[in-house]
């Protein structure tokens, strides 16, 4: 197993770095000068030309991403052209918020989605079943964006429950240190805090998790049929074991290869594909980062933050990849 | 389950505890504990994009001068909803006859957040490091507002000097007319002279102002708070400010319905009755500086005949746009600048919509059978311009009229401005927001020769225009001036390089406890008479 992690890793580099060819590619197809953006409306012939020039944008497509892979290699990620940071140093607020986010959405996601797939399976023509794929394919389809909105008036304003945008009580706003607040709040002992943290993730983690949450309940109550129906959990129930086991334990096993596989995909999705949630509830995350540095042209922040998200992506595969043999003993990697 | 579960949990969190370690943060905070904060009496605001920097010198978007206004002060300040000038750190100031030498006479007892003193030295090495710099893409509006840098033949500032401890002496090369107006620009705030070097204002801010620098979570809060020490007394009435991100117009409303935040700028105007209908809101509206148009460029056939422009002038329905469009809160266009400023020619007649008159005109220029081009419609809402898709299919029907087939086109932003510039686009929609209130901010900038492949982007040339203009820019007698601005208008309506389409004015929102808010035309001011009730 360890020789084959060794090999999968190693089959990332090329991946990544087509990737990273193409999104470079990509993005100086897209006409507009980045610096006539950062200079605005305002700026004179003159400043833009020699902005452009010390941003290397005059130089040759390759010397440009032959100088970018030199900096990848020496662990740069480049300089922000909107905000003059390196990108090494200011991502990880961004990085930070989506991924706690993100955690929380698939947590709702997996409970929901996984129990209600089991028990759409358990009791298959149910109304409980109908119900649940009739809702499954309600929110697979859901936008999240209307989702979200509705969510807000519902919740917040109408029934005054929960908070409407942001991470933390603005008035009485989190001291980061991890920028995961849930951790930074418990480090510091702020259970009021910790409170309003935990307030503030529920409508978006429900908004971002809707889809996948659908994705799951589908996928898991198709695995589970197929599995129900095999001999040994006919034996299972022959010898006199009890429904719930059988479901639970003998049965979930082998049918959690296929789910995993698409909790896995989800969860980098979610990374990357948060833009709506955070822009509708004012999410300083990573989605917007990029998309405001596509907006501005920011070369090197749209390059470095696709690629940060498209690794950790590459990684939590290979997690799944690995966790099938954690699963399922008889799987065994060459 | 449960096994994997968790594991993949802790994986995850391992690694993003190992991302942790790796960054040093990208937000900078500053300790500051003198005086206790009452949370209720922190004023939060809400808006729609983070700021860029906080250095007011070399930034050039509205999100990072509301914030800089707060915590930085120019030497002259404009008047609370007009554009006139008014003292700031100057307390009065002298001009020569020959409009070459201002003498500012500096407040007395200023400090800097720093504990710095603030005197004529502190501002002599402010002018020192824009003028010095001789960099045009960092100090962006110096070059734009004072004709260049040192040595440049075109800069106007020919040396600042301090006489004594609280009197700073400009001389200019040549008379700039709206020389004051300039330098009550936010960019142009003084900043303490320990902080100059390099880069660092941009993330630790430090000047005179109301409100100083707290901490800058990026993307979603700045927090500024109250300076005890404030040199106006009384002021400021906040114990803080708090800047905060909400991309999205609707959930901002929601947020401020909630008391989450308690001013939001860019309000819907579709949401507007919402507002007026909840007892703990309150609108705000912000008195127009800008303008929307429809530009032709005035190279490409056919729209080098002046026939051709007006009859397209008689074709627009400004007030039907108005009030499909900006929800009633603008007003019909019929100069290139707004009425707020001075030298506006209210005398000109605007063309009125009038099919017979237009079919006439194209007759004249032999196009009575119609033609067929490209209309190129904003991809972005501005304030000027809140659904540029829509104005232009309204546009596009009336031309059809006619028997000109207008196909709408349109580009990603960036690429939509630098075509435009180009001269690419045949018809055009655009905007413009006033930097400093002065009508040389738009007719010179916008309409004269000399910014053609700049901000003219319908490449209009008249001689007698830029004679009219040039003059102005060094005509110091503010009727005489004005009386130049007109007449430049009456040509400019006449040979109709634009339609000037609507003066717009963004709507604001907030609780109705908040007293004393004025929005400003320029689109940012102090909040330092703001106070809750």
């Amino acid at each position: 197993m360890f020789a084959y992690t060794i090999r999968r890793l190693a089959t990332l580099v090329p991946v990544l770095l087509g990737m990273t060819f193409i999104v470079f590619m990509m993005i100086r197809a897209i006409p507009g000068n980045p610096a006539q953006l950062i200079l605005g409306q305002q700026a004179t012939k003159e400043a833009v030309a020699s902005l452009t020039k010390r941003l290397g944008l005059d130089q040759p497509w390759y010397t440009q991403f032959i100088d970018y892979l030199t900096g990848l290699f020496t662990g740069d990620l480049g300089v922000s052209l909107k905000t003059n940071v390196a990108i090494s140093e200011e991502i990880w607020p961004y990085l930070a918020a989506t991924i706690e986010l993100a955690l929380v959405a698939m947590a709702i996601a997996i409970v929901i989605g996984v129990n209600a797939g089991i028990i759409s399976a358990w009791f298959q023509n149910s109304w409980f079943d109908y119900t649940a794929m009739v809702l499954a394919l309600v929110g697979v389809s859901m936008p999240i964006f209307w989702l979200g909105l509705m969510e807000q008036y519902v919740f917040s304003i109408h029934f005054d429950l929960l908070p409407t945008t942001g991470r933390d009580n603005i008035r009485v706003p989190v001291d980061p240190i991890t920028h995961l607040y849930l951790i930074d709040t418990l480090i510091q002992g702020r259970m009021d805090q910790f409170s309003e943290v935990v307030k503030h993730l529920i409508l978006p983690g429900v908004a971002l998790g809707t889809i996948p949450m659908a994705i799951i309940a589908r996928m898991t109550r198709s695995s589970m049929l197929e599995v129900m129906r095999s001999d040994y959990i006919r034996t299972a129930r022959a010898k006199g074991m009890k429904m719930f086991w059988v479901v639970y334990k003998h049965s979930l096993k082998n049918a959690l290869i296929p789910v995993v596989t698409v909790i896995g995909l989800q969860t980098g999705l979610l990374l990357g594909g948060a833009i709506l949630t955070e822009t509708i509830f004012g999410w300083p995350g990573i989605g917007t980062y990029i998309y405001d540095a596509i907006s501005y042209r920011d070369y090197p922040v749209i390059q470095s933050g696709i690629l940060v998200v498209a690794t950790i992506f590459v990684l939590i595969n290979l997690l799944v990849d690995l966790l099938y043999a954690a699963i399922d003993p008889r799987i065994k990697f060459k | 389950m449960k096994k994997s579960l968790w594991t993949l949990f802790a994986l995850m969190l391992a690694l993003s505890l190992a991302l942790a370690g790796c960054s040093s943060g990208g937000d900078s905070s500053k300790g500051g504990d003198d005086g206790k904060v009452d949370p209720n009496n922190v004023m939060i605001y809400g808006r729609g994009g983070d700021s860029v920097a906080l250095d007011p010198a070399v930034v050039t978007d509205g999100e990072s001068f509301i914030v800089t206004e707060q915590i930085y002060e120019p030497l002259v300040n404009y008047g609370k909803d007009n554009t006139d000038i008014v003292p700031g750190l100057a307390k009065e100031w002298d001009i020569s006859e020959d409009g070459l030498t201002y003498t500012f006479t500096l407040e007395e007892g200023v400090k800097f957040h720093d504990g710095e003193k603030f005197n004529a030295d502190a501002v002599v090495k402010n002018f020192d490091r824009w003028a010095q710099s001789k960099d045009g893409e960092k100090f962006a509006y110096y070059g734009s507002m004072f004709g260049g840098f040192e040595g440049d033949e075109g800069h106007v500032i020919k040396d600042v000097k301090a006489d004594g401890e609280y009197k700073v002496v400009i001389t200019l090369t040549k008379p700039q007319a709206p020389f004051l107006k300039n330098v009550a620009m936010s960019p142009f705030a003084i900043a303490s002279p320990k902080s100059l070097d390099g880069d660092k204002l941009s993330k630790e801010p430090v000047g005179t102002g109301p409100f100083k620098f707290k901490s800058w979570k990026p993307n979603d809060t700045i927090v500024l708070e109250k300076n005890a020490d404030y040199w106006v007394e009384d002021m400021p009435k906040l114990d803080g400010v708090t800047f905060k991100v909400i991309k999205d117009n609707s959930s901002r409303l929601n947020a401020l319905t909630k008391g989450e935040i308690d001013l939001m700028d860019a309000l819907n105007p579709s949401d507007m009755k919402k507002v007026s209908d909840n007892s703990k809101l309150q609108s705000f509206e912000r008195p127009s500086m800008n303008v929307g148009y429809l530009g032709f460029n005035v190279e490409k056939a056919p729209f080098d005949k002046k026939e051709v422009r007006q009859a397209i002038s008689h074709l627009i329905d400004k007030q039907a746009i108005i009030d499909n469009f900006y929800e009633g809160t603008a007003e019909p266009a019929k100069n290139p600048m707004p009425p707020s400023i001075a030298g506006y020619n209210d005398e000109i007649q605007d063309r009125e919509y009038d099919e017979a008159k237009a079919k006439e005109l194209l007759a004249k220029a032999g196009l009575e059978k119609g033609f067929e081009m490209d209309l190129w419609a904003m991809p972005v809402a501005r304030p000027y311009m809140p659904n540029g898709q829509k104005v232009a299919e309204a546009i596009q029907a009336k031309l059809a009229k006619v028997n000109i087939k207008a196909n709408i086109v349109t580009f990603e932003w960036g690429t939509y401005l630098e075509k435009v510039q180009k001269g690419e686009a045949p018809m055009f929609m655009l905007g413009w927001t006033g930097d400093n209130g002065d009508a040389d901010n738009f007719l010179y900038t916008l309409l004269d020769k000399d910014t053609i492949d700049s901000n003219n982007y319908s490449r209009y040339a008249n001689e007698d225009v830029h004679k009219l203009l040039v003059e102005a820019q060094t005509t110091a007698d503010e009727a005489k001036r004005e009386e130049l601005y007109k007449q430049a208008q009456v040509i400019i309506h006449e040979d109709a390089p634009w339609v000037p389409l609507v003066h717009s004015k963004p709507q604001l929102a907030g609780a109705s406890k908040i007293k004393g808010f004025v929005p400003h035309p320029t689109g940012s001011q102090s909040f330092a008479d703001v106070s809750f009730e």
